[in-house]
Protein backbone atom coordinates (compact mmCIF):
# COMPACT_ATOMS: atom_id res chain seq x y z
CA UNK A 1 0.00 0.00 0.00
CA UNK A 2 2.82 2.38 1.05
CA UNK A 3 5.22 1.57 -1.86
CA UNK A 4 1.97 1.87 -4.05
CA UNK A 5 1.76 5.58 -2.57
CA UNK A 6 5.08 6.78 -3.17
CA UNK A 7 5.05 5.10 -7.45
CA UNK A 8 2.11 7.32 -7.72
CA UNK A 9 3.90 9.90 -6.00
CA UNK A 10 7.00 9.29 -8.04
CA UNK A 11 4.52 9.34 -11.17
CA UNK A 12 3.22 12.71 -10.19
CA UNK A 13 6.14 14.36 -9.39
CA UNK A 14 9.04 12.69 -11.50
CA UNK A 15 8.25 14.52 -15.18
CA UNK A 16 8.55 18.09 -13.12
CA UNK A 17 11.43 17.12 -11.80
CA UNK A 18 12.52 16.33 -15.43
CA UNK A 19 11.60 19.85 -16.58
CA UNK A 20 13.38 21.48 -13.65
CA UNK A 21 16.69 19.04 -14.31
CA UNK A 22 16.83 19.64 -18.08
CA UNK A 23 16.25 23.62 -17.57
CA UNK A 24 20.27 23.44 -15.85
CA UNK A 25 21.82 20.83 -18.35
CA UNK A 26 24.39 22.73 -20.74
CA UNK A 27 24.10 20.47 -23.34
CA UNK A 28 21.15 21.12 -25.64
CA UNK A 29 19.52 17.57 -25.50
CA UNK A 30 17.84 15.51 -22.70
CA UNK A 31 20.43 12.74 -23.54
CA UNK A 32 23.90 15.06 -23.85
CA UNK A 33 23.90 16.15 -20.33
CA UNK A 34 26.50 18.05 -19.50
CA UNK A 35 26.90 19.26 -16.27
CA UNK A 36 24.71 22.07 -14.69
CA UNK A 37 24.61 25.82 -16.21
CA UNK A 38 22.07 28.59 -16.02
CA UNK A 39 23.07 29.47 -19.43
CA UNK A 40 19.18 28.58 -21.05
CA UNK A 41 17.64 31.07 -17.98
CA UNK A 42 20.41 33.65 -19.65
CA UNK A 43 18.75 32.95 -23.23
CA UNK A 44 15.63 33.23 -22.09
CA UNK A 45 16.38 36.48 -20.22
CA UNK A 46 17.74 37.82 -23.41
CA UNK A 47 14.39 36.85 -25.98
CA UNK A 48 12.64 39.56 -26.10
CA UNK A 49 9.57 37.66 -26.82
CA UNK A 50 9.87 35.16 -24.45
CA UNK A 51 10.25 38.42 -21.94
CA UNK A 52 7.15 40.16 -23.44
CA UNK A 53 5.16 37.22 -23.15
CA UNK A 54 5.97 36.94 -19.95
CA UNK A 55 4.84 40.72 -19.28
CA UNK A 56 1.64 39.99 -20.77
CA UNK A 57 0.82 36.59 -18.86
CA UNK A 58 1.77 38.81 -15.58
CA UNK A 59 0.03 41.94 -16.24
CA UNK A 60 -3.45 40.09 -17.26
CA UNK A 61 -3.15 37.53 -13.97
CA UNK A 62 -2.61 40.24 -11.96
CA UNK A 63 -5.79 42.17 -12.65
CA UNK A 64 -7.78 39.26 -13.42
CA UNK A 65 -6.92 38.36 -9.89
CA UNK A 66 -8.00 41.89 -8.34
CA UNK A 67 -11.03 41.74 -10.22
CA UNK A 68 -11.95 38.23 -9.63
CA UNK A 69 -11.63 38.93 -5.96
CA UNK A 70 -13.36 42.21 -5.67
CA UNK A 71 -16.12 41.08 -7.51
CA UNK A 72 -15.83 37.61 -6.76
CA UNK A 73 -16.52 38.63 -2.59
CA UNK A 74 -19.31 41.40 -3.44
CA UNK A 75 -20.87 38.91 -5.14
CA UNK A 76 -20.72 36.10 -2.35
CA UNK A 77 -21.95 38.52 0.13
CA UNK A 78 -24.69 39.58 -1.51
CA UNK A 79 -25.97 36.03 -2.51
CA UNK A 80 -25.97 34.96 1.04
CA UNK A 81 -29.49 37.07 1.50
CA UNK A 82 -30.88 36.18 -2.07
CA UNK A 83 -32.64 33.13 -1.82
CA UNK A 84 -35.70 30.87 -3.49
CA UNK A 85 -35.66 30.97 -7.52
CA UNK A 86 -32.72 33.79 -7.98
CA UNK A 87 -30.22 32.22 -5.63
CA UNK A 88 -31.31 28.97 -7.44
CA UNK A 89 -30.54 30.63 -10.85
CA UNK A 90 -26.98 31.68 -9.61
CA UNK A 91 -26.05 28.81 -7.91
CA UNK A 92 -26.76 27.12 -11.96
CA UNK A 93 -24.93 30.31 -13.71
CA UNK A 94 -21.88 29.74 -11.10
CA UNK A 95 -21.83 25.76 -11.60
CA UNK A 96 -21.98 26.26 -15.04
CA UNK A 97 -18.84 28.92 -15.25
CA UNK A 98 -16.76 26.10 -13.37
CA UNK A 99 -17.68 23.23 -15.43
CA UNK A 100 -17.76 24.55 -18.93
CA UNK A 101 -14.65 23.08 -20.71
CA UNK A 102 -12.04 26.04 -21.48
CA UNK A 103 -12.28 25.11 -24.75
CA UNK A 104 -15.99 25.93 -25.40
CA UNK A 105 -15.47 29.69 -23.36
CA UNK A 106 -12.43 30.21 -25.57
CA UNK A 107 -14.41 29.82 -29.03
CA UNK A 108 -17.33 30.89 -27.79
CA UNK A 109 -15.65 34.48 -26.19
CA UNK A 110 -14.00 34.54 -29.88
CA UNK A 111 -16.91 34.38 -31.73
CA UNK A 112 -19.03 36.49 -29.62
CA UNK A 113 -16.88 39.10 -29.60
CA UNK A 114 -15.43 39.78 -32.87
CA UNK A 115 -19.04 39.84 -33.93
CA UNK A 116 -19.67 42.43 -31.40
CA UNK A 117 -17.00 44.52 -31.93
CA UNK A 118 -17.19 44.18 -36.08
CA UNK A 119 -20.87 45.72 -35.43
CA UNK A 120 -19.50 48.12 -32.68
CA UNK A 121 -16.69 49.80 -34.81
CA UNK A 122 -18.22 51.46 -37.76
CA UNK A 123 -20.95 52.99 -35.24
CA UNK A 124 -17.92 54.08 -33.10
CA UNK A 125 -15.59 55.69 -35.85
CA UNK A 126 -19.18 57.65 -37.13
CA UNK A 127 -19.95 59.04 -33.57
CA UNK A 128 -16.36 59.86 -33.10
CA UNK A 129 -15.48 63.47 -33.14
CA UNK A 130 -13.51 64.99 -35.83
CA UNK A 131 -11.13 67.18 -33.68
CA UNK A 132 -9.39 63.52 -31.78
CA UNK A 133 -8.10 61.89 -34.86
CA UNK A 134 -9.16 58.51 -35.71
CA UNK A 135 -11.52 56.46 -33.26
CA UNK A 136 -9.60 53.61 -31.68
CA UNK A 137 -10.71 49.89 -32.54
CA UNK A 138 -12.56 47.70 -30.65
CA UNK A 139 -10.03 44.01 -30.80
CA UNK A 140 -8.80 41.10 -28.79
CA UNK A 141 -6.27 41.42 -26.33
CA UNK A 142 -5.37 42.61 -23.56
CA UNK A 143 -9.13 43.45 -22.31
CA UNK A 144 -10.54 39.69 -24.15
CA UNK A 145 -8.35 37.93 -22.28
CA UNK A 146 -8.77 39.60 -18.40
CA UNK A 147 -12.56 39.66 -18.98
CA UNK A 148 -12.31 35.29 -20.45
CA UNK A 149 -10.13 34.58 -17.15
CA UNK A 150 -12.37 36.64 -14.72
CA UNK A 151 -15.17 34.34 -15.74
CA UNK A 152 -14.20 31.36 -14.60
CA UNK A 153 -11.97 32.86 -11.53
CA UNK A 154 -14.76 34.83 -10.10
CA UNK A 155 -17.18 31.98 -9.93
CA UNK A 156 -13.82 30.27 -8.33
CA UNK A 157 -14.06 32.66 -5.86
CA UNK A 158 -17.66 33.20 -5.12
CA UNK A 159 -17.51 29.24 -4.45
CA UNK A 160 -14.60 29.62 -1.96
CA UNK A 161 -15.56 32.96 -0.07
CA UNK A 162 -19.32 31.71 0.39
CA UNK A 163 -18.37 28.42 2.07
CA UNK A 164 -15.95 30.58 4.47
CA UNK A 165 -19.08 32.61 5.16
CA UNK A 166 -20.85 29.57 5.57
CA UNK A 167 -18.37 28.27 8.06
CA UNK A 168 -18.39 31.70 9.80
CA UNK A 169 -19.83 31.93 13.55
CA UNK A 170 -23.39 34.14 13.13
CA UNK A 171 -22.85 34.66 17.00
CA UNK A 172 -20.32 37.37 16.37
CA UNK A 173 -22.41 39.79 13.59
CA UNK A 174 -25.47 39.37 16.14
CA UNK A 175 -22.89 40.19 18.75
CA UNK A 176 -21.30 43.12 17.16
CA UNK A 177 -24.96 44.15 16.24
CA UNK A 178 -26.28 44.48 19.62
CA UNK A 179 -23.07 46.55 20.98
CA UNK A 180 -24.53 48.55 18.36
CA UNK A 181 -22.22 48.73 15.76
CA UNK A 182 -23.33 50.25 12.31
CA UNK A 183 -23.52 46.82 9.56
CA UNK A 184 -20.62 48.75 7.82
CA UNK A 185 -18.60 48.33 10.95
CA UNK A 186 -19.46 45.14 11.23
CA UNK A 187 -18.68 44.13 8.12
CA UNK A 188 -15.35 45.57 8.79
CA UNK A 189 -14.05 44.59 11.99
CA UNK A 190 -16.18 41.41 11.92
CA UNK A 191 -17.07 39.60 8.88
CA UNK A 192 -14.18 40.75 6.52
CA UNK A 193 -11.01 39.61 8.90
CA UNK A 194 -12.93 36.29 9.22
CA UNK A 195 -13.16 35.78 5.25
CA UNK A 196 -9.50 37.59 4.80
CA UNK A 197 -7.87 34.33 4.43
CA UNK A 198 -10.33 32.83 1.92
CA UNK A 199 -10.37 36.08 -0.50
CA UNK A 200 -6.37 35.72 -0.20
CA UNK A 201 -6.45 32.43 -1.24
CA UNK A 202 -8.81 33.10 -4.24
CA UNK A 203 -6.97 35.79 -5.19
CA UNK A 204 -3.91 33.43 -5.17
CA UNK A 205 -6.09 30.66 -6.88
CA UNK A 206 -7.11 33.46 -10.04
CA UNK A 207 -3.54 34.36 -10.46
CA UNK A 208 -2.58 31.04 -10.97
CA UNK A 209 -5.07 29.95 -13.21
CA UNK A 210 -4.61 32.99 -15.49
CA UNK A 211 -1.29 33.03 -15.90
CA UNK A 212 -1.37 28.93 -16.48
CA UNK A 213 -4.28 29.16 -18.87
CA UNK A 214 -3.12 27.88 -22.24
CA UNK A 215 -6.37 27.10 -24.49
CA UNK A 216 -9.18 30.19 -23.10
CA UNK A 217 -5.73 32.76 -24.09
CA UNK A 218 -5.12 30.53 -27.37
CA UNK A 219 -8.60 31.99 -28.89
CA UNK A 220 -9.25 35.25 -27.23
CA UNK A 221 -5.48 36.84 -27.00
CA UNK A 222 -5.95 38.00 -30.91
CA UNK A 223 -2.65 39.89 -31.57
CA UNK A 224 -1.33 38.87 -27.62
CA UNK A 225 0.89 36.37 -26.58
CA UNK A 226 0.85 35.11 -23.04
CA UNK A 227 3.72 32.92 -21.87
CA UNK A 228 1.88 29.46 -22.40
CA UNK A 229 0.78 30.24 -25.87
CA UNK A 230 4.47 31.06 -26.24
CA UNK A 231 5.17 27.87 -24.80
CA UNK A 232 3.16 25.96 -26.44
CA UNK A 233 4.08 26.92 -29.99
CA UNK A 234 8.03 27.18 -29.19
CA UNK A 235 6.93 23.05 -28.67
CA UNK A 236 5.76 22.94 -32.01
CA UNK A 237 8.47 24.22 -33.46
CA UNK A 238 10.72 21.86 -31.70
CA UNK A 239 11.65 21.12 -27.96
CA UNK A 240 14.07 23.27 -26.46
CA UNK A 241 16.06 23.34 -22.99
CA UNK A 242 15.03 27.42 -23.20
CA UNK A 243 11.29 25.63 -22.81
CA UNK A 244 12.65 23.98 -19.59
CA UNK A 245 13.72 27.13 -18.29
CA UNK A 246 10.51 28.79 -18.80
CA UNK A 247 8.90 25.48 -17.53
CA UNK A 248 10.79 25.77 -14.27
CA UNK A 249 10.05 29.63 -13.73
CA UNK A 250 6.27 28.89 -14.49
CA UNK A 251 6.38 25.96 -12.37
CA UNK A 252 8.33 27.74 -9.11
CA UNK A 253 5.89 30.91 -9.58
CA UNK A 254 2.72 28.15 -9.54
CA UNK A 255 4.01 26.07 -6.88
CA UNK A 256 4.87 28.59 -4.28
CA UNK A 257 1.39 30.89 -4.72
CA UNK A 258 -0.25 27.62 -4.39
CA UNK A 259 0.93 26.33 -1.48
CA UNK A 260 0.56 29.42 0.02
CA UNK A 261 -3.23 29.42 -0.74
CA UNK A 262 -3.48 25.67 0.22
CA UNK A 263 -2.56 26.57 3.83
CA UNK A 264 -3.94 29.77 3.84
CA UNK A 265 -7.72 28.00 3.40
CA UNK A 266 -6.45 24.98 6.25
CA UNK A 267 -5.04 26.53 8.68
CA UNK A 268 -7.56 28.75 8.91
CA UNK A 269 -10.08 25.61 8.80
CA UNK A 270 -8.19 24.34 11.32
CA UNK A 271 -7.92 27.57 13.81
CA UNK A 272 -11.46 28.43 13.17
CA UNK A 273 -11.82 24.54 14.60
CA UNK A 274 -9.96 25.30 17.89
CA UNK A 275 -11.67 28.16 18.35
CA UNK A 276 -15.18 26.69 18.19
CA UNK A 277 -13.90 23.99 20.58
CA UNK A 278 -12.16 26.88 23.11
CA UNK A 279 -15.47 28.09 23.22
CA UNK A 280 -17.88 25.28 23.68
CA UNK B 1 -34.94 48.40 1.71
CA UNK B 2 -31.70 50.37 1.43
CA UNK B 3 -29.96 46.92 2.11
CA UNK B 4 -32.19 45.69 -0.91
CA UNK B 5 -29.86 48.07 -3.06
CA UNK B 6 -26.64 47.57 -1.33
CA UNK B 7 -27.12 43.88 -2.42
CA UNK B 8 -28.16 44.82 -5.83
CA UNK B 9 -25.16 47.08 -6.28
CA UNK B 10 -22.70 44.13 -4.54
CA UNK B 11 -24.17 42.01 -7.44
CA UNK B 12 -24.22 43.47 -10.04
CA UNK B 13 -20.55 43.05 -11.33
CA UNK B 14 -20.63 39.48 -11.33
CA UNK B 15 -23.79 39.08 -12.76
CA UNK B 16 -23.14 41.61 -15.96
CA UNK B 17 -20.05 39.33 -16.01
CA UNK B 18 -22.08 36.18 -16.33
CA UNK B 19 -24.21 38.15 -18.75
CA UNK B 20 -21.69 39.18 -21.20
CA UNK B 21 -19.15 36.90 -21.09
CA UNK B 22 -21.02 33.26 -20.58
CA UNK B 23 -24.36 33.99 -22.12
CA UNK B 24 -23.89 36.07 -24.24
CA UNK B 25 -21.30 34.06 -25.90
CA UNK B 26 -23.32 30.37 -25.81
CA UNK B 27 -25.96 31.82 -27.32
CA UNK B 28 -23.73 33.11 -30.56
CA UNK B 29 -22.70 29.78 -30.59
CA UNK B 30 -25.89 28.00 -30.76
CA UNK B 31 -27.27 30.75 -33.29
CA UNK B 32 -24.27 30.61 -35.27
CA UNK B 33 -24.72 27.12 -35.45
CA UNK B 34 -27.63 27.25 -37.57
CA UNK B 35 -25.56 29.40 -39.84
CA UNK B 36 -23.67 29.45 -42.52
CA UNK B 37 -19.75 29.79 -43.70
CA UNK B 38 -18.94 32.89 -45.10
CA UNK B 39 -16.81 33.06 -48.45
CA UNK B 40 -13.24 34.31 -46.23
CA UNK B 41 -14.12 32.36 -43.26
CA UNK B 42 -16.42 33.54 -40.48
CA UNK B 43 -20.08 33.45 -40.59
CA UNK B 44 -22.97 34.92 -42.54
CA UNK B 45 -26.28 34.90 -40.91
CA UNK B 46 -28.65 31.79 -42.43
CA UNK B 47 -31.44 29.24 -40.49
CA UNK B 48 -30.29 25.95 -41.62
CA UNK B 49 -29.50 22.21 -39.92
CA UNK B 50 -26.59 21.53 -42.95
CA UNK B 51 -23.63 22.23 -40.46
CA UNK B 52 -25.53 19.51 -37.89
CA UNK B 53 -26.31 17.58 -40.98
CA UNK B 54 -22.55 17.85 -41.76
CA UNK B 55 -21.31 16.25 -38.40
CA UNK B 56 -20.22 13.09 -39.65
CA UNK B 57 -17.05 14.52 -41.43
CA UNK B 58 -15.21 14.94 -38.28
CA UNK B 59 -16.32 11.54 -37.19
CA UNK B 60 -12.95 9.78 -35.91
CA UNK B 61 -12.98 12.95 -33.28
CA UNK B 62 -16.11 12.53 -31.61
CA UNK B 63 -15.06 8.51 -32.22
CA UNK B 64 -11.43 9.11 -30.23
CA UNK B 65 -13.46 11.47 -27.66
CA UNK B 66 -15.69 9.15 -26.91
CA UNK B 67 -13.53 6.25 -26.38
CA UNK B 68 -10.63 7.67 -24.73
CA UNK B 69 -12.69 10.17 -22.51
CA UNK B 70 -14.04 7.35 -20.76
CA UNK B 71 -11.25 5.29 -20.99
CA UNK B 72 -9.16 7.62 -19.29
CA UNK B 73 -11.63 8.42 -16.61
CA UNK B 74 -11.82 4.26 -15.91
CA UNK B 75 -7.36 4.02 -16.10
CA UNK B 76 -7.74 7.62 -13.64
CA UNK B 77 -10.05 6.34 -11.32
CA UNK B 78 -8.13 2.89 -10.83
CA UNK B 79 -4.89 4.78 -10.26
CA UNK B 80 -6.86 7.15 -8.16
CA UNK B 81 -8.63 4.61 -5.99
CA UNK B 82 -5.70 3.47 -4.09
CA UNK B 83 -4.31 5.93 -3.26
CA UNK B 84 -7.07 7.94 -2.02
CA UNK B 85 -7.83 5.09 0.03
CA UNK B 86 -3.66 4.95 1.48
CA UNK B 87 -4.27 8.58 2.29
CA UNK B 88 -8.03 8.55 4.06
CA UNK B 89 -7.21 4.84 6.12
CA UNK B 90 -4.02 3.97 6.31
CA UNK B 91 -1.86 7.68 6.21
CA UNK B 92 0.24 8.59 9.03
CA UNK B 93 -2.58 11.67 10.35
CA UNK B 94 1.11 13.60 10.91
CA UNK B 95 1.47 13.77 7.22
CA UNK B 96 -1.90 13.98 6.04
CA UNK B 97 -2.44 17.13 5.01
CA UNK B 98 0.69 17.48 3.53
CA UNK B 99 0.38 14.33 1.23
CA UNK B 100 -3.37 15.83 0.36
CA UNK B 101 -1.33 18.98 -0.63
CA UNK B 102 1.30 17.19 -2.39
CA UNK B 103 -1.68 15.50 -4.61
CA UNK B 104 -3.42 18.40 -5.16
CA UNK B 105 -0.70 21.40 -6.08
CA UNK B 106 0.42 19.34 -9.45
CA UNK B 107 -3.61 19.91 -10.88
CA UNK B 108 -3.37 24.12 -10.24
CA UNK B 109 0.12 24.43 -11.97
CA UNK B 110 0.36 24.79 -15.73
CA UNK B 111 -0.80 21.27 -17.16
CA UNK B 112 0.85 22.50 -20.54
CA UNK B 113 4.53 22.35 -18.68
CA UNK B 114 3.79 19.29 -16.71
CA UNK B 115 2.43 17.45 -20.37
CA UNK B 116 5.59 18.91 -22.21
CA UNK B 117 7.61 16.80 -19.58
CA UNK B 118 6.10 13.51 -21.22
CA UNK B 119 7.06 14.69 -24.77
CA UNK B 120 10.84 13.59 -23.32
CA UNK B 121 9.86 10.50 -21.20
CA UNK B 122 7.50 8.62 -23.89
CA UNK B 123 9.72 9.99 -26.83
CA UNK B 124 12.48 8.04 -28.57
CA UNK B 125 14.97 9.01 -25.94
CA UNK B 126 12.72 7.89 -22.98
CA UNK B 127 11.32 4.95 -21.94
CA UNK B 128 11.64 3.35 -25.54
CA UNK B 129 15.52 3.95 -25.16
CA UNK B 130 15.24 2.22 -21.79
CA UNK B 131 13.47 -0.72 -22.85
CA UNK B 132 15.82 -0.57 -25.98
CA UNK B 133 19.11 -1.44 -24.06
CA UNK B 134 17.66 -4.04 -22.02
CA UNK B 135 16.74 -6.01 -24.94
CA UNK B 136 13.07 -4.85 -25.76
CA UNK B 137 13.57 -3.55 -29.40
CA UNK B 138 10.99 -0.99 -31.35
CA UNK B 139 8.38 0.26 -28.76
CA UNK B 140 6.67 3.65 -30.11
CA UNK B 141 5.00 5.27 -27.17
CA UNK B 142 4.52 8.96 -28.58
CA UNK B 143 1.91 9.69 -31.06
CA UNK B 144 0.29 6.64 -29.77
CA UNK B 145 -3.32 6.39 -28.21
CA UNK B 146 -1.39 4.66 -24.95
CA UNK B 147 0.52 8.06 -24.68
CA UNK B 148 -2.36 9.97 -24.45
CA UNK B 149 -4.02 7.97 -22.18
CA UNK B 150 -1.09 8.35 -19.66
CA UNK B 151 -0.67 11.93 -20.09
CA UNK B 152 -4.46 11.87 -19.23
CA UNK B 153 -4.16 9.72 -16.34
CA UNK B 154 -0.71 12.12 -15.23
CA UNK B 155 -2.89 15.55 -15.77
CA UNK B 156 -6.46 14.47 -13.87
CA UNK B 157 -5.26 12.16 -11.20
CA UNK B 158 -5.89 14.84 -8.49
CA UNK B 159 -9.07 15.95 -9.70
CA UNK B 160 -10.32 12.13 -8.85
CA UNK B 161 -8.18 11.57 -5.85
CA UNK B 162 -9.53 14.70 -4.02
CA UNK B 163 -13.74 13.64 -4.00
CA UNK B 164 -12.77 9.78 -3.19
CA UNK B 165 -10.64 10.52 -0.07
CA UNK B 166 -13.38 13.42 1.27
CA UNK B 167 -16.04 10.04 1.00
CA UNK B 168 -13.45 7.49 2.33
CA UNK B 169 -12.67 10.08 5.55
CA UNK B 170 -15.99 10.43 6.37
CA UNK B 171 -16.81 6.80 6.56
CA UNK B 172 -16.88 5.61 10.10
CA UNK B 173 -13.79 3.39 10.81
CA UNK B 174 -15.91 1.23 13.27
CA UNK B 175 -18.05 0.02 10.21
CA UNK B 176 -14.62 -1.83 8.88
CA UNK B 177 -13.79 -2.77 12.77
CA UNK B 178 -17.50 -4.23 12.69
CA UNK B 179 -17.25 -6.09 9.40
CA UNK B 180 -14.04 -7.69 10.24
CA UNK B 181 -15.22 -8.71 14.20
CA UNK B 182 -18.32 -10.13 12.27
CA UNK B 183 -15.79 -12.61 10.68
CA UNK B 184 -15.44 -11.13 7.03
CA UNK B 185 -12.64 -11.29 5.20
CA UNK B 186 -10.70 -7.53 3.98
CA UNK B 187 -11.64 -8.41 0.29
CA UNK B 188 -14.98 -8.73 1.20
CA UNK B 189 -14.96 -5.51 4.13
CA UNK B 190 -13.84 -3.57 0.97
CA UNK B 191 -17.04 -4.96 -1.55
CA UNK B 192 -19.98 -4.60 0.93
CA UNK B 193 -18.44 -1.71 2.92
CA UNK B 194 -16.01 0.50 1.85
CA UNK B 195 -16.44 0.55 -1.75
CA UNK B 196 -20.55 1.27 -1.78
CA UNK B 197 -19.85 3.78 0.95
CA UNK B 198 -17.26 5.27 -1.36
CA UNK B 199 -19.47 5.99 -4.04
CA UNK B 200 -20.46 9.16 -4.30
CA UNK B 201 -17.03 10.18 -4.27
CA UNK B 202 -16.27 7.70 -6.93
CA UNK B 203 -18.85 9.27 -8.78
CA UNK B 204 -18.24 12.77 -8.41
CA UNK B 205 -14.69 12.29 -9.31
CA UNK B 206 -15.37 10.90 -12.69
CA UNK B 207 -17.70 13.26 -13.78
CA UNK B 208 -15.32 15.76 -13.27
CA UNK B 209 -12.77 14.34 -14.78
CA UNK B 210 -15.09 13.22 -17.80
CA UNK B 211 -16.33 16.60 -18.37
CA UNK B 212 -12.60 18.05 -18.53
CA UNK B 213 -11.54 15.54 -20.72
CA UNK B 214 -14.40 15.79 -23.35
CA UNK B 215 -13.21 18.98 -23.83
CA UNK B 216 -9.45 18.35 -23.71
CA UNK B 217 -7.06 19.78 -26.40
CA UNK B 218 -3.49 19.81 -25.43
CA UNK B 219 -2.58 15.87 -24.37
CA UNK B 220 -3.79 14.67 -27.62
CA UNK B 221 -1.87 17.97 -29.56
CA UNK B 222 1.70 17.36 -27.65
CA UNK B 223 1.23 13.43 -26.69
CA UNK B 224 -0.80 12.21 -29.91
CA UNK B 225 1.05 14.11 -32.36
CA UNK B 226 -1.90 14.93 -34.84
CA UNK B 227 -2.43 11.29 -35.18
CA UNK B 228 -4.76 10.87 -32.08
CA UNK B 229 -7.32 14.04 -31.69
CA UNK B 230 -9.77 14.86 -29.66
CA UNK B 231 -13.08 17.29 -30.76
CA UNK B 232 -10.87 19.61 -28.95
CA UNK B 233 -8.34 19.59 -31.50
CA UNK B 234 -11.22 19.75 -34.51
CA UNK B 235 -12.08 23.03 -32.99
CA UNK B 236 -8.98 24.30 -32.56
CA UNK B 237 -8.42 23.57 -36.46
CA UNK B 238 -11.97 25.14 -37.59
CA UNK B 239 -12.18 27.99 -35.38
CA UNK B 240 -8.62 28.78 -35.86
CA UNK B 241 -7.22 27.49 -38.71
CA UNK B 242 -9.90 26.71 -41.16
CA UNK B 243 -12.11 29.40 -39.96
CA UNK B 244 -15.43 27.83 -40.16
CA UNK B 245 -17.06 29.27 -37.12
CA UNK B 246 -20.74 27.97 -38.84
CA UNK B 247 -19.54 24.10 -38.67
CA UNK B 248 -17.27 24.88 -35.61
CA UNK B 249 -20.14 25.90 -33.59
CA UNK B 250 -22.41 23.05 -34.44
CA UNK B 251 -19.15 21.07 -33.40
CA UNK B 252 -18.88 23.05 -29.99
CA UNK B 253 -22.99 22.74 -29.37
CA UNK B 254 -22.76 18.95 -29.63
CA UNK B 255 -20.09 18.77 -27.31
CA UNK B 256 -21.82 20.60 -24.74
CA UNK B 257 -24.88 18.65 -25.80
CA UNK B 258 -23.32 15.18 -25.28
CA UNK B 259 -21.59 16.70 -21.88
CA UNK B 260 -24.86 17.76 -20.50
CA UNK B 261 -26.59 14.33 -21.54
CA UNK B 262 -24.07 12.33 -19.83
CA UNK B 263 -23.71 14.68 -17.12
CA UNK B 264 -27.76 14.29 -16.68
CA UNK B 265 -27.86 10.92 -17.07
CA UNK B 266 -24.62 10.01 -14.51
CA UNK B 267 -25.98 12.13 -12.02
CA UNK B 268 -29.71 10.68 -12.11
CA UNK B 269 -27.95 7.21 -11.81
CA UNK B 270 -26.32 7.78 -9.05
CA UNK B 271 -28.70 9.68 -6.92
CA UNK B 272 -30.90 6.50 -7.42
CA UNK B 273 -27.99 4.11 -6.55
CA UNK B 274 -27.25 6.13 -3.20
CA UNK B 275 -30.42 8.20 -2.47
CA UNK B 276 -28.10 11.14 -1.68
CA UNK B 277 -25.95 13.94 -3.72
CA UNK B 278 -22.19 14.93 -2.81
CA UNK B 279 -21.03 18.57 -3.53
CA UNK B 280 -16.89 17.92 -2.72
CA UNK B 281 -15.38 21.39 -3.66
CA UNK B 282 -11.58 20.65 -5.70
CA UNK B 283 -9.82 22.65 -2.88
Amino acid sequence: MRLYAIAVYLFLYIPIGIIVLFSFNAGRHASDFRGLSVKWYGKLTSNPFAMEALTTSLTVAFVTAVLASLFGTMAALALQRVQGRMRALYDAVIYIAIMIPGIVIGIATLIALVSVFNALNPLLASLWPEGLGTAPRLRMGYGSLIAAHTLFTMALVIVIVRARIAGMDRALIEASADLYATPWGTFRQVTLPQIFPAILAGFLLSFTFSFDDFIIAFFVAGSETTLPVYVFSSIRRGVTPEINAIGTLVLATSLSLLVIAQFLLRARDHRAATNRGAIE
Amino acid sequence: MQGKWINRALLMPATAWFLVMLVLPLVVVVIFSFGERGAAGGYVPAFTFAQYANLPARFTAFKNTLILAPAGTLAALLVAYPLAYFLAVRADPKWRTLLLVMVIVPFWTSILIRTYAWIYILGGRGIPNLLDMIGIEGVRLINTPAAVLIGIVYGYLPLMVFPIYVSLEKLDKRLLEASGDLGAPPWRTFLQVTLPLSLPGIATGCMLVFILLMGEFLIPALLGGGKVFFIGNALVDLFLQSRNWAYGSAVAATLVMIMLVTVTLYMRLIARGSGQREDVSVL
